[in-house]
């Protein structure tokens, strides 16, 4: 046996299938033919292409010639030809029945169809690294705090240090961070360039990022290298052949043009358009002395990527991770920083982490939209068995005489499922077609979607597409497919009744009160997250936003932005900020009081003299700061409540004058001038913590402008053309305080937007099932409606005698959702939000009242309808 | 009848299976292929082929040796039968003879 060639276990439920449809006598040929494929391509693309295609080669070799020959019996080719005439020709006669359920199933299907493609994209992401299962990232648990938030993808740059000096089983380390970039200016044009800084292990780590020209060792081993796209090389130089060339990212460093890579595909979690050695990066960070680069605890500036040796283990790195973990963190008082390893395949989609490196998709919420899509699907399949059963009472007869002909069980189950197999594929069709229409409505809702998917539609995707349909036709046709072939020729053709024939239609029952149960539950999930979306946007955040437009900086002089905005007459007040608070984003470090061993978090935005009023910050005591451009050293700070909270400093006025002392350094003792009243300065999803003001001049990157203008467009003018005396290659950056505000609850906003459409979907399912049922219910019984008319009955009598079942129905659905919807946001959803919306009655009459609505339009109407029919006609030829 | 001509793809694979005498076995048959003509056809067409070869008589088959890299499956080795070589051979005489048929001018005219 050839031992140097590795066997790999290919996929387990694959091969199971494989050999259950294979000819027995050909079956080892070709299952040893897919190995020897898989492990060919194991070596060559890794483990997750092979798999991938070892799976796609079992569905290919699902073709007539290597298929098992079936049971011989008579019904094999001709018949199925008969059960396909069948089948149309009964989907022709039963046109409403036909329409309602192929319109449903397409509905729903298209949803699926997305979901399909999303999620098969979503899954191609990072596979085209070829040594993608031996690189793994270094991600940080920061336990420090007591808030369980979630880990950072990022880490220190110690950390990156330390790992590839000290970590056995490691063949390669990168090092990237994301600040690198500015705007080079190339002969008479500024063009702005961006990327990452990377350490000079980055080729050896990514081998499939392919550096088209240039050394991959040496690209980025030097200081003052620069490894650009192809793109990028074109934009700078509009030629490709630019190595050696030289990029002047500012007006006093020239970057070397040192290799020129493949552009990164769409499908990889981070992208780039150039990288700077990591070396220059290091070189002028130890010229700033003071800066925090290299400390344990700035977790968020280096991103760490390993590649594991061929046969090291996980297990012994994670050990020796959380071995350097221990060491550093015992340096410090209180920290609590652990590094752990994530595979690269794991990122995208994956678990929730903060600070990523590019664009993610979390895998929770994945599932959870796979999760509403199926429940749409669901419903669409209950419609189609719902209706089924309802009709095989009149088909009945047709089974009866087809089992007097020499029909087997088998052939009558077959012949219904090809049946329903052939609407669904119908169905498909339209879905396709819905599908393409939906795809870009999706792609819009959610940037994060836009930017991680292009929804490609591809053969293999089709394929997808038609065993989805086929699943999905056999699903729902099986029941009623099981229940027609039970049939007793006899007892049909006797003419027995068919309530004997149909003792367990129950299931009916079941299957609407699970139906409408679901649609319930998202109707008031829509409304519900509706509600907490417009309870954030309208939230007292305990400041001013209205007419604050804030204007992002982008490293140019705040003076010289002041001067040019204050000529214009509309703004009338001017502040600067270093962060936007409320949004999403805050700075932090510790803070301490007398005790030198009790610290705590500080949050802070850095500030000037004017945004305190300019916001309409309530000061509970003390004052403003005092406008001090020259101010070397830092001396004051305004803090919140939480922090006298936190340090027992008593009343906002015993607390003036105390100091505190602020980060690391022990020197850096601040002065409390003022308090300022709590606000919420994170979202509204988290709780208020101790929070201050600064006043340290130049380190702003926002001004912050109140306006005053019953012509907004005009006023933008004006101020865009302020701007580009500040600078002229960028146009102005600014938004409206409400708007950032607003894009910051937006994953409210998406949730809303889809769950209410998935509500809306799958509330017009049910109601299109409800009006099929309540079509059959009001045809079959009315010779009995008829009689009893005659006999005396009241049209209302005989509406209640038809609905009143139906209703009952309704009514048993929502004392199920009600409780359930309560408990689903009660507890899971909202659980985390420290500021949320109490789910009131409202809510649930809303949802209850649409369903109680469309309840009573699809069975009144049918019912009615039978009700108001003269008995003559339809008692004429008895 | 379709068994009586050779496809254009089953030509392909009967000629790869002489090339790889007497190691001719699917994968080894899918990569020659593209090997020589850069198709990328897959493993389920070249068994189908395969299958055709062997009904119409074009192609026998054994069972070879088992080794690691297939999972410890045998290989099924396909040899060209006479009437094969023949079938082959008339392929190439038909061809032949159309291309000697194809006047000079011809290549003249589409080469200037």
């Amino acid at each position: 046996m050839n031992q140097q060639i590795p066997n790999h276990i290919p996929p387990r439920l694959p091969r199971t299938i494989l050999r259950w449809y294979c000819k027995p006598d050909m079956v080892e040929d070709i299952e040893g033919d897919i190995q020897e494929d898989f492990n060919k391509r194991y070596i060559k693309s890794g483990a997750r292409s092979a798999r991938f295609y070892y799976i796609l080669d079992v569905i290919r070799f699902f073709k007539p010639f290597a298929i098992k020959n079936l049971p011989k019996t008579q019904f094999y080719n001709p018949m199925f030809k008969n059960y396909f005439k069948t089948s149309v020709r009964s989907l022709a006669r039963n046109k409403l029945f036909s329409a309602i359920n192929i319109l449903g199933l397409s509905i729903s299907m298209s949803v699926c169809l997305l979901m399909i493609s999303f999620i098969t994209e979503l899954n191609t992401y990072d596979a085209f690294h070829k040594n993608g299962d031996k690189i793994h990232r270094v991600i940080t648990k920061n336990l420090t705090t007591q808030h369980s938030r979630p880990p950072f993808a990022s880490t220190s740059g110690l950390a990156g240090k330390r790992i590839s000096s000290e970590i056995p089983g490691i063949e390669a380390t990168v090092m990237l961070n994301k600040r690198f970039g500015g705007d080079a200016q190339m002969g008479d044009k500024t063009i702005h360039l961006g990327g990452f800084w990377a350490s000079k292990d980055f080729f050896k780590v990514f081998p499939s990022f392919e550096l088209l020209q240039g050394n991959p060792q040496m690209a980025l081993a030097d200081p003052y290298s620069i490894v650009l796209t192809e793109e990028a090389a074109l934009k700078m130089f509009g030629t490709t052949a630019s190595m050696g060339k030289s990029i002047p990212l500012t007006p006093t460093e020239n970057y070397k043009v040192t290799g020129i890579v493949k552009k990164p595909p769409h499908n990889s979690h981070f992208t780039f358009e150039s990288l700077g050695s990591m070396i220059t990066h290091e070189n002028k960070t130890k010229l700033n002395a003071g800066t925090s680069y290299s400390s344990w605890r700035n977790f968020t500036s280096h991103y760490v990527y390993v590649l594991l040796e061929e046969k090291a283990s996980t297990g012994l790195v994670s050990q020796e991770l959380n071995r350097i973990s221990e060491e550093e963190n015992s340096k410090f008082e209180n920290a609590s920083i652990n590094l752990e390893l994530q595979a690269m395949l794991d990122i995208t989609p994956g678990p929730e982490l903060v600070n990523n490196i590019g664009k993610t998709m979390n895998a929770d919420r994945l599932w959870m939209l796979g999760g509403l899509t199926l429940i749409v699907m669901l419903s669409a399949g209950f419609n189609y068995t719902n209706l089924s059963i309802a009709r095989s009472l009149r088909r009945a007869k047709e089974v009866g005489a087809r089992k007097v002909v020499g029909a087997s069980k088998t052939q009558i189950f077959l012949q219904f499922i090809v049946e329903s197999v052939v609407t669904s594929l119908i169905a498909l069709i339209f879905a396709i077609l819905i599908f393409y229409i939906i795809r870009p409505e999706f792609l819009n809702i959610d940037p994060q979607i836009q930017e991680a998917t292009q929804l490609l539609t591809s053969p293999s995707l089709f394929s997808y597409f038609v065993i989805f349909a086929v699943f999905v036709g056999l699903m729902a046709g099986i029941f009623p497919s099981v229940l027609l072939s039970k049939l007793q020729a006899i007892q049909v053709l006797k003419g027995a009744n068919s309530t004997r024939l149909f003792k367990r239609l129950n299931m009916k029952k079941v299957l609407l009160v699970v139906q409408f149960t679901l649609s319930l539950i998202f109707i008031i999930s829509a409304t519900i997250s509706f509600k907490q979306y417009r309870y954030a946007l309208e939230f007292d955040l305990g400041f001013e936003t209205d007419n604050v437009l804030n204007v992002s900086l982008h490293g140019h002089d705040d003076d010289k932005a002041i001067n040019t905005f204050s000529t214009i007459p509309e703004v009338t007040a001017i502040s600067r900020s270093a962060i936007i608070p409320s949004v999403g984003s805050r700075f932090g470090t510790i803070v301490k009081y007398d005790d030198p061993l009790d610290s705590a978090t500080l949050h802070y935005n850095i500030i000037d003299e004017n945004y305190v009023p300019l916001m309409g910050h309530e000061l509970l005591a003390g004052s403003n700061f005092r406008s001090n451009e020259s101010q070397k050293q830092e001396e004051s700070i305004i803090v919140n409540e939480q922090v006298l909270k936190r340090f027992d400093l008593g009343s906002p006025e015993q607390a003036i004058d105390k100091m505190i002392q602020v980060g690391a350094d022990k020197e850096n003792r601040l002065r409390i001038v003022g308090v300022v009243k709590d606000f919420h300065y994170a979202t509204i999803n988290d709780d208020i913590e101790p929070f201050a003001f600064r006043y340290i001049p130049d380190s702003y990157n926002h001004v912050n402008l109140k306006i005053n203008t019953t012509d907004l467009i005009s006023t933008m003018t004006k101020l865009e053309e302020a701007w580009e005396q500040v600078d002229e290659a960028h146009g102005l950056e600014s938004s409206f305080y409400d708007e950032d505000i607003e894009a910051a609850y937006s994953e409210y906003s998406i949730m809303y937007t889809i769950v209410g459409f998935l509500a809306f979907i799958a509330i017009s399912i049910a109601a299109l099932g409800l009006l099929g049922m309540a079509v059959y219910t009001s045809e079959t019984r009315l010779k009995e409606i008829s009689i009893r008319k005659v006999l005396g009955a009241t049209e209302m009598q005989l509406i209640k005698l038809l609905g009143g079942g139906f209703f009952w129905l309704l009514i048993i659905s929502s004392v199920l959702a009600v409780p359930i919807t309560y408990y689903l946001f009660d507890s899971v959803v909202l659980v985390d939000s420290a500021n949320r919306i109490e789910i009131g009655v409202l809510e649930i009459v809303s949802g209850l009242l649409i369903l109680f609505g469309i309840g009573l339009l699809t069975i009144g109407s049918q019912t009615w309808k039978a009700a108001r029919t003269n008995p003559a006609n339809s008692l004429r030829n008895e | 009848m379709k068994g009586t001509n050779l496809g254009e793809f089953q030509e392909l694979v009967l000629l790869t299976i002489g090339s790889l005498h007497p190691e001719a076995y699917g994968v080894a048959i899918k990569e020659e292929i593209y090997a020589h003509t850069n198709r990328k056809v897959t493993l389920s067409t070249v068994h189908a082929a395969l299958n055709r070869l062997e009904k119409k008589g074009l192609v026998k088959s054994d069972l070879g040796e088992a080794t690691n890299i297939r999972g410890g499956k045998r290989k099924r080795n396909f040899t060209i039968t006479a009437f094969g070589i023949k079938m082959l051979s008339e392929a190439k005489r038909q061809r032949e003879s159309l291309w000697d048929s194809i006047p000079d001018i011809v290549f003249q005219v589409n080469l200037g």
